[in-house]
């Protein structure tokens, strides 16, 4: 595979995603949303509480907790704990939520939309290979989900450090087990729904359709990915190793097998389904 | 001169529809090979077998003397120039966006970006969107990037189509300047004026088989065996058919012993358009 031809197609996809801030404008919203807004406010309110009964009972959630989880806050207050064990596990699905949002939307228009617009036959009479032209478009719709997911990643740590951080002793997050989440379990997740996406938006006759398709497809492995983020933080020690290793070997097999869905001739709309 | 794309039996069909049914085909370098035949022939096929984006059911396809369809196909492709039917240009890119998207992904160096535009006059609106281009811009920019990256063979497809007369008579011209420069020339159409004059060899293709191949001279030749002249008589014309081109002396002769003045005798020679339709009724 030559890799600079596939670093040419990623980057030519992510510039044109870049001209449409139709598209991403409301991605960054969600992203927003999701990373900041939403636990901001969760979290300024519970550490905010004055009132006992209140955080007794919005701490019974910590209940279903290991043991184990709440050891850096055990003498805390019930608010504080609370708080605490919603920053560090409870919103974790949402780091996995929101790039898999992004990049199935990304993906799943990246074969059917060079057809609809006609582009398909360039790359078609071009160069690449079919397997370097499926790569470019794995990582080009990888990378804005991934991306995105970085940066909500720090926006979050830095408003969860700022919120609950006073309350716990100070900086406390991120903790080892979100960097494993965020830097080895959930690229692993996004390749392996990508690789089902990309198949579909090659095979699919419209962008819409594949839309519709990869949703449908796509939400079974976000319910997989967001419980098994959840286990990778709450798991003990190496949990999130082998959750991340599994995904990994699963994902480079159905990449491998998605490879073989790009062809030329359904880049030029004649042999589709 | 030899051969720069061979096709020879090639049969590819999508279901029950037959696109190329046993097609036949050469094109020479230095030359402009123009295929001609009416909307659904298989042009379109054809152009997309050759570069390999097509895997025939059947056939052989050999271009530079190289199998497309294998290992050697990223080479076959590399060589080619090819501008489609529709220009199949990012509309959201600028027009430099796009060229330097061609040429990073045919290994052509980005400095030729500039002189590719100014050859079709588009270096004026290379930091435009595309998607703002008129149609002629986009036709002009998508040969731009078929010659980027110095293209052995040229694959054009309807390359006049939505062009005004003067654009599409600037592209022919250049087409030809291709040719003459040792570039081998595929070209579809269905125009038959456009054709005319530019190409050096025919090829009609109808339902997907080639009815007639050669230069127009040879076609000629073959469909109107006997010779033909054109006698300019007074204020008017007359074709007179002839069993041999010798006979044209006598011919004069005999009209001017009649007392009819006889201005010009010239060669006839059928346009493109009289030898299709000879070709098709004939087929």
């Amino acid at each position: 595979m030559n890799w600079h031809r596939i670093r040419t197609i990623a980057v030519a996809d992510l510039r044109q995603l870049w001209q449409s801030p139709d598209f991403w404008v409301p991605m960054l919203v969600l992203a927003a949303l999701f990373f900041v807004l939403i636990p901001l406010n969760l979290l300024w309110v519970i550490t905010r509480i004055g009132s006992v009964e209140v955080a007794q009972r919005l701490s019974t959630v910590l209940d279903v907790l290991p043991d184990t989880a709440l050891q850096p806050v055990r003498d805390a207050a019930p608010s504080t704990q609370t708080a605490y064990a919603l920053a560090v596990y409870l919103f974790a699905p949402l780091a996995v939520i929101v790039p898999m949002t992004i990049s199935t939307a990304v993906g799943a228009a990246s074969v059917v939309g060079e057809r609809e617009k006609g582009t398909g036959e360039f790359l078609a009479h071009s160069p690449a290979s079919e397997r370097e032209i499926y790569m470019g478009k794995v990582i080009a719709s990888l990378l804005p989900g991934y991306l995105t997911a970085l940066a909500g990643f720090a926006a979050y740590s830095i408003m969860v450090n700022l919120v609950v951080g006073p309350k716990v002793g100070g900086w406390f997050f991120p903790t080892r087990s979100w960097w494993v989440l965020m830097l080895w379990v959930i690229p692993p997740f996004l390749a392996l729904t990508l690789s089902v996406v990309l198949r579909l938006s090659a095979r699919v006759r419209s962008a819409a359709a594949a839309q519709q398709a990869s949703g449908l497809v796509t939400l079974p492995l976000i319910i997989l990915s967001f419980g098994q983020s959840s286990g990778a933080l709450l798991g003990r020690g190496s949990s999130g190793i082998v959750v991340g290793a599994i995904t990994w070997c699963i994902a480079l097999a159905g990449l491998a097998r998605g490879g073989k869905s790009v062809r030329r001739a359904r880049l030029l709309g004649v042999d589709i389904g | 001169m030899a051969s720069v794309v061979e096709l020879a039996g090639v049969r590819l069909a999508f279901g029950r529809s037959v696109a190329l049914d046993g097609l036949d085909l050469d094109a020479p370098a230095g030359e402009v090979t123009v295929l001609l035949g009416p909307n659904g022939a298989g042009k379109t096929t054809a152009i997309r077998v050759i570069t390999g984006a097509l895997r025939p059911d059947a056939g052989t396809v050999r271009v530079f003397g190289l199998t497309v369809d294998g290992p050697d196909g990223e080479e076959v492709r590399r060589r080619c120039g090819v501008v489609a039917a529709k220009p199949a240009l990012y509309d959201r890119l600028s027009g430099y966006d796009n060229l330097a998207y061609s040429a990073a992904l045919y290994d052509a160096p980005a400095n030729r970006i500039a002189d590719a535009a100014a050859r079709f006059g588009i270096e004026h609106a290379l930091d435009l969107r595309v998607g703002g281009y008129s149609t002629g811009m986009k036709t002009r920019l998508a040969l731009a990037r078929a010659i980027l990256h110095d293209p052995d063979l040229l694959l054009l497809d309807e390359p006049t189509s939505g062009l005004d007369p003067e654009s599409a008579d600037a592209v022919l011209a250049l087409i030809d300047e291709l040719a003459a420069s040792g570039k081998a020339v595929v070209m579809c159409t269905h125009l038959l004026p456009e054709a005319e004059g530019l190409a050096d060899r025919v090829v009609m293709i109808e339902a997907g088989r080639a009815l007639a191949a050669g230069a127009p001279h040879e076609l000629a030749a073959r469909y109107w065996p006997n010779p033909r002249v054109d006698l300019r008589v007074g204020e008017g014309a007359v074709r007179v058919d002839l069993d041999d081109i010798d006979e044209v002396g006598a011919v004069v002769a005999l009209l001017a012993g009649a007392g009819v003045e006889v201005n010009s005798v010239v060669p006839y020679r059928p346009s493109l358009a009289e030898l299709y339709r000879r070709v098709r009724s004939e087929r």
